[in-house]
């Protein structure tokens, strides 16, 4: 008895700077950001209560509804676009090629870097004047136009772009995986009734595989919410705030435009976007078990 | 694609020994070709321009190769290029990330595997609750966290210090950190620490003597997993190091985008290449296990 006690007392021990770190930083900060969201705070926190004040500002912020508005126009290309090349280029894969370790090899390297490195190399390829549209223009072709990094209309589909070059190697990888790991007996069976692959891969094996995709959709929507170091580097938000998104909102409402108000608010906006995209997940595990 | 697709699989549906040269392998080879195209000219581009003098870059296009390359601009980058009127090289940042780096990979992964340790070998009464609370703070925002975070790092005097920027990176990675860990411990038969127990091991003497030794490959795993995530991450440093501690992203960011007088493309791209170039060392050399270090790491950052 003496024993089990001690165990545990060690166990709890070492754990206990964590259980503080993580109730003060995550969930104390959590709950801080929320409470001020809801108060009178400008420049410096102000602990004054004033209902949804702050939340009224920020859906009258143009700003912030581009921002907002944003986030799913990247989300919803950026989930669609990785997940299809992805998981094309993995039944592609999986079908016997030859230098199958190069292929994987290059479609996964851009995850090893930073997206401040992947950003920089995408602004400079996509720039007007010195990448693809006067390389284009100089083989002859004098009318090529392809200007979205500086047109306020299509800035946001260049972060689309970048961020689908990034994360569809991961996507592959899981796919991959997940299609290797396909049961020997169940394309014996597709052969049996002659289904042929194409159909065998859409009708049976690809919905096998949905617990995956779910994973890779969870995986993808975190990283539309947080995104902020791409859309630095390939854009800075730009032109104007046209290629904004809330999570480079709330850094430039905190640390250059002072708004701590503000800032609360609108992470308290991400974090319910956090929810809406994890609450689906957690039901269907739920449901699963 | 989907006729691309289509004639693919049909070729090789009875996975045949042999290839055959149909024109269904025909296309999925030009797709997969294509696709390559797609992920290495980007950073092919950057490397291209980075062995070009500044006279070609402005002659020629991004896809001249070079005439007489050269690195130049590489050297230039990491001894004088220029964050506003500081030019003293892309190196400051160089070795403001590995003082970052060495520190909080070491710390995060060692204190991660005994908390993983003892919350699979040790349990008690809510060490489950534990787990759970810790993976869920990793889907907060660091938005959401970050300037409460910054007033608690000044009030006990670790604002914009390199300590400071430690400590936030081992805060950060240890809830998925912990869980890879606590997963990897889970596995090992419970046998082994009552035998270990009855000879009178305790705790860290299990930990150490019997666990650490087995957990090579797992290690291997986080060791990845942070050395490539604490060395690009941006945004953490940019707000939490401080001015004299910028890692290596946030000054690559800086030199870009300061512009005072004419822009030297070749040293802005030597520069991301440098900057670039430690991850895809450890992506290069680790192979299947950044895949797993990277899927396991996935809801981070």
């Amino acid at each position: 008895m003496v024993g089990t006690l001690g165990r545990n007392l060690t166990s709890k021990a070492v754990l206990t700077p964590t259980i503080i770190a993580m109730t003060v930083c995550f969930y104390g900060c959590m709950a801080w950001t929320i409470y001020v969201s809801f108060t009178r705070s400008g420049m410096l926190p102000n602990y004054e209560l004033v209902g949804l004040a702050q939340y009224d500002r920020l859906w009258g912020d143009n700003r912030w509804h581009v921002s907002f508005a944003n986030m799913f126009i990247f989300g919803v290309l950026f989930i669609t676009g990785a997940l299809a090349l992805g998981t094309l280029l993995a039944v592609l894969i999986d079908t016997k090629v030859r230098m199958e370790g190069a292929f994987r090899t290059i479609f996964l390297y851009p995850l090893s870097m930073s997206f401040i490195v992947t950003g920089l190399a995408w602004r400079w390829f996509l720039d007007p004047t010195d990448g693809l549209q006067s390389f284009v223009r100089s083989l002859g072709w004098e009318t090529f136009e392809f200007d979205w990094l500086v047109n306020r209309d299509m800035a946001i589909y260049t972060i689309v772009i970048a961020a689908i070059w990034q994360g569809s190697g991961l996507i592959m990888a899981i796919m991959l995986a997940g299609l290797r790991s396909i049961d020997r007996d169940v394309w014996k069976a597709t052969k049996m009734d002659g289904i042929p692959t194409w159909r065998a891969y859409l009708s049976v094996i690809l919905p096998q595989l949905q617990p995956l995709v779910i994973t890779c959709v969870v995986l993808l929507a975190i990283t539309v919410v947080k995104s902020f170091d791409l859309v630095v580097a390939l854009t800075n938000g730009g032109p104007g705030f046209s290629s904004d998104l809330p999570a480079k909102f709330v850094v430039d409402a905190a640390f250059e435009r002072a708004n701590i108000g503000q800032a609360s608010a609108a992470a308290v906006m991400m974090l319910m976007a956090v929810v809406a995209a994890l609450a689906p997940y957690f039901y269907l595990v739920r449901r699963r078990s | 694609m989907s006729v691309a697709v289509e004639h693919v699989a049909v070729a090789s549906a009875p996975r045949p020994k042999g290839f055959q040269i149909t024109p269904g392998r025909i296309g999925l080879y030009a797709f997969l070709i294509i696709s390559a195209l797609f992920f290495l000219i980007p950073l092919l581009i950057v490397f291209n321009t980075s062995l070009k003098p500044m006279d070609e870059i402005r002659a020629g296009d991004i896809f001249d190769l070079p005439i007489d390359p050269s690195f130049a601009a590489w050297a230039e980058a990491w001894t004088s290029a220029c964050t506003g009127r500081n030019c003293e090289g892309i190196r400051v940042g160089f070795w403001n990330s590995v003082k970052i780096l060495v520190p909080s990979v070491i710390f995060s992964i060692l204190i991660a595997a005994i908390n993983g340790y003892a919350l699979a070998q040790w349990r008690f009464k809510g060490s489950e609750l534990i787990l759970g609370a810790l993976m869920l703070g990793a889907f907060i925002p660091y938005q959401v966290i970050l300037y409460p975070m910054v007033r608690i790092l000044s009030t006990v005097g670790l604002y914009g210090s390199l300590p400071g920027i430690i400590v936030v990176h081992i805060i950060f990675g240890l809830p998925v950190l912990t869980l890879i860990f606590r997963n990897f411990y889970s596995g090992i038969p419970i046998e082994l620490i009552k035998a270990a127990r009855i000879d009178g091991a305790g705790f860290f003497r299990i930990f150490f003597s019997i666990m650490l030794p087995m957990s090579t490959n797992i290690l291997i795993v986080a060791l990845i997993l942070q050395v490539t995530g604490i060395w690009n991450d941006y945004l953490l440093g940019l707000i939490f190091a401080g001015r004299e501690n910028l890692p290596m992203t946030v000054q690559l960011n800086n030199i870009v985008g300061s512009v005072t007088g004419e822009r030297t493309f070749n040293v802005d791209m030597a520069a991301t290449m440098l900057t670039a170039l430690p991850p895809l060392i450890v992506y290069f050399l680790s192979g299947r296990y950044f895949v797993r270090g990277i899927t396991a790491g996935a809801v981070k950052g």
